[in-house]
């Protein structure tokens, strides 16, 4: 089969996504299809018209992740690899998506959203006080559209709160400021309509708040399956089993939760998680006792066929 | 666009099991040898939409073609075998001939055999540092430093302390009550590494008072210096000031040279001066390291000097960044806020710029790059995470059109986030001349200071 590879893109996750593809045209080529990667840019349609039975999107972050990329796909009549375009732009809007998760019952941490404009035009900066009274300290702020991690900053105090929210208006015209649980990190990928064994991530050096070390080797631990007893295992699958459909996830994702003594909170879906050496998709698969190279050809599979899932 | 041919067998991609197995087997000093997110992030900076003032690149478009042609062809026509052989470890005597013409342009003769040519300035400070660092030895530096410096210290497990700079370089004052402390916890640094001239990052220059003073402080506590020298001849006005190599006369200091922002980085040639007792350890270093420093663009500089224009050359350079550097700070004046603040260095390729402390210009980067602009963050100059609200600008590598409307579109992302600032905490602007006289009060350098050298 002659599958195209979309990567790179400009997106700011430009460095994970050619990671992430780099992987998928190995385990492509050793499964026997044939890889046309495409660094996509201003000539994707172009090099979409030279023919592909199918695309297997690669990308992150805002163009490939978001919806983008997936529309262009469903105009070209391509049969394309993850969620559909309409779950793909909810997944990318952390403030969209937990509309959806709180519509649906899931339980999702407290937030506030806005836009750069609230502030501007409409003076929300005089709001502040009363959401940091709603939320408490520490709270999160969040650039609503973004992945890996990039602008998210925590505020221990009201005065580290404009600098937080600088930051992540760095990354997107749209924030959320939402309520800090602390808990277990998890994160539970979903394959078809089939949750995979579920990931914890144990942050080696201590400091819960130091998201570069989630990057790297050796500086957080992820254990899978994770340690959980039977019920918390069951409502932790089910949470994210519940976003997915809530979201309209179809093919796969990662849900990313918390898990405290209240139970499991959503923070978040990815609608294409990583696939690189280090990302926790793959990782969920190895320990379903599936390797990469199958897991990609699931992936297809699911593609192709989106009715036998 | 044609396909790569691909070899047969390639080698599958690790999976998670097999990063683990690895993880085991890394050495510690590998830690320091981060990836991360922000990596990423500036890997975007080469999208041919983007104007770079990331860079630190000597502009090499204006050598002439025809001359670099010329010489290549007399060295295959009278040299190949030899140029294409390995060559001595510690370089051709021709080349260490040419070596002492450029230091001799700064006032400094070392003997011959005190030089060795190495692989890029790059090399010579990483084989000063495995010359003379064990695990946990103290290596004093600039606040900020330069970028390159810090992951080479770190692979040798450095413990480095930073010393801040001010207008005039590196704060030489602050470093006897530091060695004081030191030597109280029973520690002595290994070596002092500064770039006196035209820093990387900050464009500072150290004073001759100054300069004299650590010269001084080190021949008293016998003390290493490494003198980092990319830079010297690249000056845009003012008078020269003596390299500490030439104050020294060589007992304590060990000097570091490169070609690569006087003709070439491409060529990979640099050189480091050193007391033969170091120079001696330093070649076994190169040794072990690759053996020699590539013969062939040895033999293309030995051609180039004997050309006899490599001074105009230079002077050529400098008019270029001359005007280049005028037009960055015309236009930082133009579009910059008044909370932000920058050097105005007489010569070299940065310039380094402050901006209030609640921006942190590592996310900043990621709102300029949607604008199609990058600069380095000013955290990659220190070791502490200090350094946030500054970046690095370069105006070397850039049309002075680009560089206008780089600082431009930096300028205006900046701007907004000042005025979002200010909508959130409902201050007003600091008016730019008080902002300059506080400055100025101090003497300080628009750094962000958030604490004690050392600390």
């Amino acid at each position: 089969m002659k599958v195209a590879v979309l990567k790179g893109g400009r997106s700011l996750e430009r460095g994970v996504s050619l990671r992430s593809a780099a992987r998928v045209e190995d385990a492509l080529e050793r499964l026997g299809h044939e890889v046309v990667p495409i660094d996509v840019g201003g000539d994707l349609v172009k090099r979409l018209g030279e023919g592909a039975d199918v695309a297997f999107v690669a990308m992150h972050g805002v163009g490939g992740e978001d919806g983008t990329a997936q529309e262009l796909l469903e105009i070209l009549g391509i049969p394309y690899t993850g969620p559909g375009a309409a779950a793909c732009a909810r997944c990318m809007d952390k403030a969209q998506a937990k509309d959806a998760m709180r519509e649906a019952g899931i339980p999702t941490p407290d937030w506030f959203a806005f836009s750069q404009a609230a502030f501007r035009e409409l003076g929300a900066a005089d709001a502040l006080g009363r959401i940091e009274e709603t939320l408490g300290f520490p709270l999160v702020v969040k650039p609503s559209r973004g992945g890996s991690s990039l602008g998210v900053k925590f505020a221990g105090s009201a005065t580290e709160v404009p600098q937080a929210l600088i930051a992540a208006f760095s990354y997107d015209d749209r924030i959320l400021l939402e309520r800090f649980v602390e808990g277990r990190e998890l994160a539970v990928s979903v394959l078809g309509d089939e949750a995979l064994p579920v990931v914890e991530a144990i942050p080696e050096s201590g400091d819960r708040y130091d998201f570069e070390a989630r990057y790297q080797i050796g500086r957080t631990r992820f254990v899978c399956p994770a340690e959980l007893d039977e019920a918390e295992e069951g409502a932790v699958t089910e949470a994210a089993l519940a976003t997915y459909r809530a979201l309209g996830c179809t093919g796969f994702a990662r849900i990313d939760l918390i898990l405290d003594e209240d139970g499991p909170w959503v923070l978040e879906a990815n609608a294409i998680p990583g696939l690189t050496d280090t990302s926790l998709l793959p990782q969920a698969a190895e320990a379903a006792g599936m390797s990469f190279e199958r897991l990609v050809e699931r992936i297809l599979e699911l593609a192709l066929k989106p009715a036998a899932a | 666009m044609s396909e790569t041919p691909q070899p047969p067998h390639r080698r599958a991609h690790a999976s998670n099991r097999d990063l683990t197995r690895y993880a085991a087997l890394f050495a510690d000093r590998t830690q320091v040898m981060r990836s991360s997110a922000m990596r990423d992030l500036m890997a975007i900076t080469a999208r041919p939409e983007v104007i770079s003032l990331a860079g630190g690149l000597p502009d090499t478009s204006t050598f002439p073609p025809q001359s670099f042609a010329a010489q290549m062809t007399r060295i295959a026509q009278e040299s190949a075998a030899e140029a294409l052989q390995y060559g001595p470890t510690e370089g051709f005597e021709e080349t260490k001939d040419c070596i002492l013409q450029v230091m001799g342009a700064e006032g400094m003769l070392p003997d011959h055999d005190d030089v060795i040519v190495t692989t890029g300035g790059q090399q010579a400070i990483d084989l000063v540092a495995k010359t003379l660092v064990d695990p946990g030895d103290v290596v004093i530096c600039e606040a900020p430093t330069y970028p390159g410096a810090v992951p080479v210290f770190c692979s040798y497990e450095a413990d480095v302390i930073q010393i801040e700079c001010d207008q005039d370089g590196m704060r030489v004052g602050e470093l006897e009550p530091l060695l004081d402390r030191l030597g109280r916890e029973g520690r002595c640094p290994k070596f002092i590494y500064t770039v006196p001239t035209f820093q990387n990052p900050a464009g500072v220059t150290m004073s001759l008072e100054r300069r004299q003073r650590l010269v001084e402080l080190a021949r008293a506590r016998e003390l290493l210096v490494v003198e980092d020298n990319p830079y010297g001849l690249l000056r845009f006005e003012g008078d020269r000031l003596p390299p500490l190599y030439q104050l020294d006369g060589g007992d304590f200091v060990i000097y570091v040279g490169t070609f690569s922002k006087i003709l070439s980085p491409g060529i990979r040639l640099g050189w480091a001066v050193a007391p033969p007792p170091v120079m001696e350890k330093i070649v076994l270093g190169k040794q072990a390291t690759d053996l020699c420093t590539s013969t062939l663009t040895q033999y293309f500089v030995r051609e180039y000097f004997t050309e006899g224009r490599w001074q105009t050359y230079i002077e050529e350079l400098v008019a270029i960044y001359r005007a280049r550097r005028d037009t960055m700070v015309a236009a930082l004046d133009e579009h910059f806020p008044a909370e932000a603040s920058w050097t105005h260095p007489d010569g070299g390729l940065f310039v380094w710029a402050t901006l209030p402390d609640y921006i942190d210009t590592s996310d900043l980067l990621a709102k300029a790059l949607r604008a199609d602009v990058a600069f380095v963050p000013g955290q990659a100059a220190y070791v502490d995470g200090r350094g946030g609200s500054s970046m690095r600008l370069n105006f070397s590598g850039v049309g002075e059109e680009e560089i206008r409307e780089g600082v431009r579109r930096i300028g205006k992302v900046i701007a907004e986030q000042v005025e979002l600032y200010r909508t959130l905490t409902g201050e007003h602007a600091l008016p730019a001349r008080e902002q300059q006289a506080s400055a100025a009060e101090e003497n300080v350098l628009p750094f962000r200071k958030t604490g004690e050298a050392g600390a």
